[in-house]
């Protein structure tokens, strides 16, 4: 009975020590890796005017910029 | 025992997080492989470092290299020297950048980006400039119309700084 308690116990706190540190365990991918999620086939859309129009709308209409390609618009954000 | 194991948990957490550079602070030594032989950041002291991070594929990036030009003519005699570090994780983009791009100043090559952790790179691209006595005077991430202006004000403060 109490080895069962004991197994519990540490079953628990691994669990717990798991969602606590949850994924900074794991390293994002740093600014200067983003060679690949650069590519033009990495971004939402196809076409490049499309793209442009787009982010037209939401930068004038919802003052929101960036996150839609890795290359960088030149404000060092994204 | 317990104890142990809670503060070891404590301590990964901590250092999970890292300082950046900043303005005031010794800029840290690079040492790489450039286009005309290796490239040492400290063998550069006494003049005004531009040092630029740049890639291949960074669209900010194609556009500062006219611009580093421009900066590397008109202020390399009074003492500054514009050192873009690339970054690319493979050399022949970035051979195949410079085939296409004129770059009259010194890069280096660092497809590990040991210089980039070192510095801590939070933007592509990112800039500092460092004073002629080795201390970082400005970090800048991006590059706009604007930065063009607030970059070259701070490379005249430094050349004039170390007179």
């Amino acid at each position: 009975m109490k080895a069962l308690r004991r197994t519990l116990l540490w079953i628990v706190l691994g669990a717990a020590g798991l969602a606590a540190t949850g994924c900074a365990s794991i390293t994002p991918v740093r600014p200067w890796e983003k060679g690949i999620l650069a590519k033009p086939e990495m971004t939402f859309e196809g076409d490049t005017l499309d793209l442009m129009f787009t982010e037209h709308i939401l930068a004038s209409r919802e003052g929101a910029a960036g996150g839609t390609g890795a290359g960088g618009g030149g404000c060092g954000c994204y | 025992m317990l104890q142990r194991i809670l503060l070891g948990a404590l301590a990964s957490l901590i250092s999970a997080s890292a300082l950046a550079i900043e303005a005031g602070q010794m800029a840290p030594d690079i040492e790489l492989p450039g286009r005309g032989g290796v490239i040492k950041l400290s063998e550069l002291k006494g003049k005004a470092v531009y040092l630029d991070f740049w890639a291949s594929w960074c669209g900010p990036c194609k556009q500062s290299f006219p611009w580093m030009n421009e900066m590397q003519a008109k202020y390399g005699a009074k003492g500054l020297q514009v050192l873009a570090v690339n970054l690319d994780q493979k050399p022949e983009d970035a051979a195949g950048f410079l085939q296409q791009t004129r770059a009259d100043f010194l890069v280096a090559m660092d497809p590990a980006g040991q210089s980039a952790q070192k510095y801590k790179v939070k933007g592509m691209p990112s800039s500092l400039l460092i004073g002629r006595d080795g201390k970082v005077t400005l970090v800048h991430t991006g590059f706009n119309a604007a930065s063009k202006v607030e970059l070259e004000r701070a490379i005249v403060a430094a050349l004039e700084a170390g007179k």
